[in-house]
This record gives structure tokens, sequence and C-alpha cells, in this order.
């Protein structure tokens, strides 16, 4: 009598651990998937401010207008694709949008315009804000792999078919890139 | 840096854990010590219940009041506004609101109930004085308030500090104004003794509560400087804004006592007696250390 009791309670609790264990598994992958939303909000919001730029831009600049076709390129690649694809369309943008910065420096009446002043601030507040969603979203990505990949919660993982997932991979230095003022 | 932020999870944990045997003693003793009869401490129970209701769920409107702070707009404070919504991405929390104080001291505060009625508040000076590293450092300091529920402790601390003030006063009105009547009937030394001792009592413990709610909030400033700069990867932004603070003088005018201890450094430059215990927040240089050896 006093055996199946003890074989009842323990059984209880490791059911009770796998129960607890596999909602965290959840709670951590539904985080990721959330995270993931934020960047791409982030990317169609630059991606819907960079016609207004090229717009405000094309009157001003001369001779540089590669630096507009090279961004107009970039950006047609965002649209669809997977993750990784996005994450090398993003960082391209990035880049074009970095050299038409640049060369703005060289047009005292485009950096005086109104609308490009504020371009240019939500642009890199945009940008700023990308790398901040990427950061969240790696972040949950490592909480949730190291569960995956640990004992105990790994037999679980296993179990539920719980993979790894994927990295927002970017240059390593991109993030101190973005912290420079244009 | 991450085990930094546990320990300190745990310390406040604790802290909070001896406030709250804290207040269940001394209500305990009161009740010992002061009444045979229940209505008074009903009635004040009760008094005491809506009184930190309404603080708890006004808190907030009465800080944005009493520091006259507004709601920051896209066109001024673009940077602002990006940064605290950039910041709030990073730390995976909703976008608090945003409010710019006046005056000219660098400074800044977060408050609210939860992460979901959360807001920021950065006074002009800060605004005027920080580059955009340090605005950074400071704004991911305050979002890391709100992210790591401080500002809900904090706002209940308040309200438990508020209670127990509240109690002390009226029960020491209650005896100069003629209660001691109700004991009569006891018999003469031993009672007087107890009267001195609860006397004695309801004048330290608002005293006591206010030094541990000033414990908790020093410990909640270091907790929020390390994931502060988890969320930037940057503490030399934060250590900037704070090697600024200290050597900026302008006097606050909007901060008083009872809200220095929602704000990134303390509103008050003047030292004073007893700084430690009653200060609401650590010192500059010892932060400023910690920052600089991430």
């Amino acid at each position: 009598m006093d055996l199946i009791y003890w074989a009842l309670i323990i059984l209880g609790v490791i059911i009770l651990y796998i129960i607890l264990a596999y909602n965290s598994l959840i709670v951590l992958r539904t985080r990721i998937s959330n995270a993931w939303s934020q960047i791409d909000v982030q990317l169609k919001r630059r991606y819907d401010l960079i016609p207004n730029l090229i717009k405000t831009v094309q009157g001003y600049v001369k001779h540089e207008k590669t630096v507009l076709t090279e961004l107009t390129k970039a950006r047609s690649q965002l649209i669809s694709g997977s993750m990784q694809q996005k994450a090398k369309a993003s960082n391209q943008i990035t880049e074009a949008l970095k050299s038409i910065f640049a060369v703005a420096e060289n047009y005292p009446n485009l950096k005086a315009n109104e609308n490009f002043k504020m371009l240019q601030e939500e642009l890199s507040g945009t940008e700023s804000k990308i790398a901040y969603a990427r950061q969240f979203y790696n972040d949950s990505v490592m909480s949730f792999n190291i569960k995956v990949q640990k004992f105990p919660t790994k037999i679980i993982a296993n179990a539920f078919d719980f993979k790894q997932k994927e990295f927002f991979k970017t240059e390593e230095d991109e993030k101190k890139n973005i912290k420079v003022e244009f | 840096m991450y085990s930094q932020i546990g320990i300190n999870k745990r310390n406040t944990i604790l802290l909070f854990i001896i406030f709250l045997i804290f207040i269940g003693i001394f209500i305990f003793l009161i009740n010992l010590f002061f009444f045979q009869g229940h209505t008074f401490v009903i009635i004040a129970a009760v008094i005491a219940v809506i009184f930190s209701l309404i603080s708890y769920y006004s808190g907030t409107s009465i800080v944005l009041a009493m520091t006259k702070a507004r709601e920051a707009n896209k066109k001024e404070h673009a940077y602002l506004i990006n940064t605290v919504e950039g910041l709030a991405i990073a730390a995976g929390i909703p976008k608090p609101k945003v409010y710019v104080i006046p005056g000219m001291q660098i400074n800044a505060f977060a408050s609210g109930r939860s992460p979901k009625s959360s807001l920021v508040a950065v006074t002009e000076g800060a605004l005027e004085k920080l580059n955009r590293q340090e605005l950074e450092g400071v704004v991911s300091h305050e979002i890391s308030h709100v992210k790591n529920y401080d500002i809900r402790i904090m706002l209940l601390a308040s309200v438990l500090v508020g209670i127990i003030i509240f109690v002390s006063e009226i029960m020491l009105r209650s005896f100069l104004f003629g209660g001691l009547r109700s004991n009569d009937s006891r018999s003469g030394r031993m009672n007087l003794i107890f009267i001195v001792i609860g006397i004695v009592l309801l004048i330290l413990a608002p005293i006591m509560a206010q030094m541990i709610k000033f414990s908790i909030s020093r410990k909640r400033e270091y907790l929020a400087d390390a994931s502060g700069a988890l969320l930037t990867r940057y503490p030399k932004g934060l250590a900037d804004a704070l090697r600024k603070i200290k050597s900026d003088t302008t006097e606050s005018k909007i901060a008083s006592r009872s809200t220095s201890h929602l704000f990134i450094s303390n509103p008050f430059k003047k030292k004073q007696w007893l700084v430690n215990l009653f200060n609401t927040h650590p010192m500059l240089e010892d932060r400023i250390q910690k920052l600089d050896a991430m």
C-alpha cells in the first residue's frame, strides 16, 4: 500500500514537471515569434519611409545618383523571403542609407530642408529600433536555445519536437555603426 | 552583469518580505497594547485600505501633477520618443508614455503600476545637456525600472509607508486627546510601561518604514543600472550621464521629498546628515564605478 502511494506521488511530480517545462518552452517560443514580428514592424516602417527620402533627396543631389539606385535596389529585395534573406537585405539598406546621409553632408540646402531633417530623424530612430528589436529577438532565441539544449528540459524538448531557432545574424560591428550619429 | 541582476533581485525580495513582516508586527503590537475593543481598529483599517487604494491607483497622475510634467510630442522630442520606443522594444515591454518635466536639472523618472500602464519622464535639462548616448543610457535605466517592476514595488512601498504613517499618526493623536481613558480599568505600572513602549513604537515605526523603503530604492537603482547597460550594451553611456549629473549643480525646483525616490539621481544636491540611511539613491561615485567595471 505504502509503495503504491509513493509511486503515485513520484508519478505526479514527474507529470507536474513535464507540464511546467513544456509550458515554459511554449512561453519562450511565443516570445521569439513576438520578437520577430517586432523586427518586421520596424523593417516595414523603414520600407515605407524610404520612397519619401528618395523623393526628397532626388531634387538636390546631382552627381551621386547611384546611392539612390543602390537604396531602391536594396529596398526591393526586402519584400519577402526567409529570415536570413531579410536580414541580408536589411543590412544592405542600412549601408545604403548610411552612404546617402554621408552624401547629404555635401549639400547644405538639403541638410537644411525640414522634410529631410525629419526623415533623417525618423530613419535613424527606426534604424536603432531595428537594432533593438534584433537584440531582443536574439536574446529570446538564446534563452530558448539554452533551454532546449539543457538537461533535463532537453528530454521534454526532444519529446515534443522543440527545435533550436536561428539567430538574426548581422555583421559583427553593425550595432556599433548604428550608434554613430548621422 | 547577469549575476549582479540575480543578486539584486534576491535582496529586494528579502527586503520586501521584511517590510511586510514589519507591518504585520506593527499592527499586532498596536492591537496588543492599546485596544480592548475593535471598533477603532476596524474604522482605521477601512480608512487605510481606501486611502491606499486611492494612492495606488492615482499615484502616477499625482506624481505627474507634482512635477508639472507634460506629454512629449513627436515633433519637438522625436529623438526622446524614438529612444524610449526602441529601448522598450529591446526590453520586450509595451511602449511607455513619454513625458517631459520643465526645469534645467538633469533627471528622469519612471512610474506606473505595470509595464502596460507605465510612463517615463525626462527633464528638459537632461534633453539639453546630455548627448544621445548619455540620454539613451538614462532612458535605459528608466525602462529597466519598468521592466523589473520596480515602478510597482516603489508605488506599493510608498503606499505601505503611507499606511504606517497614517495609522501611527491617528494612534498618537487619539492618545494625546484622551485615548488613555479606556485603560483606566487596567492595573497601574505594567500598563504604563506598555503605553510608553507603544508610543515609542508609534514614533519609530514611520521612520523605520521610510528607512526600509529607501533601502529597497537603493538596491533597485543598482539593478536598473545593470539591466539598463544590458539593454544598450553600452554601460559608458549611462556612466557618462551620471558623471554629468554629478558635476551639474542646478537645484531642483520640481522634486519634493516625497517624490525623490522616483528619480534617476537624488534631486537634492546638498549633503545631509545621515546621508546613507535616509538616501533614496546610492552614491553616484559608487554607481559610476560599477558601470565602468562592466
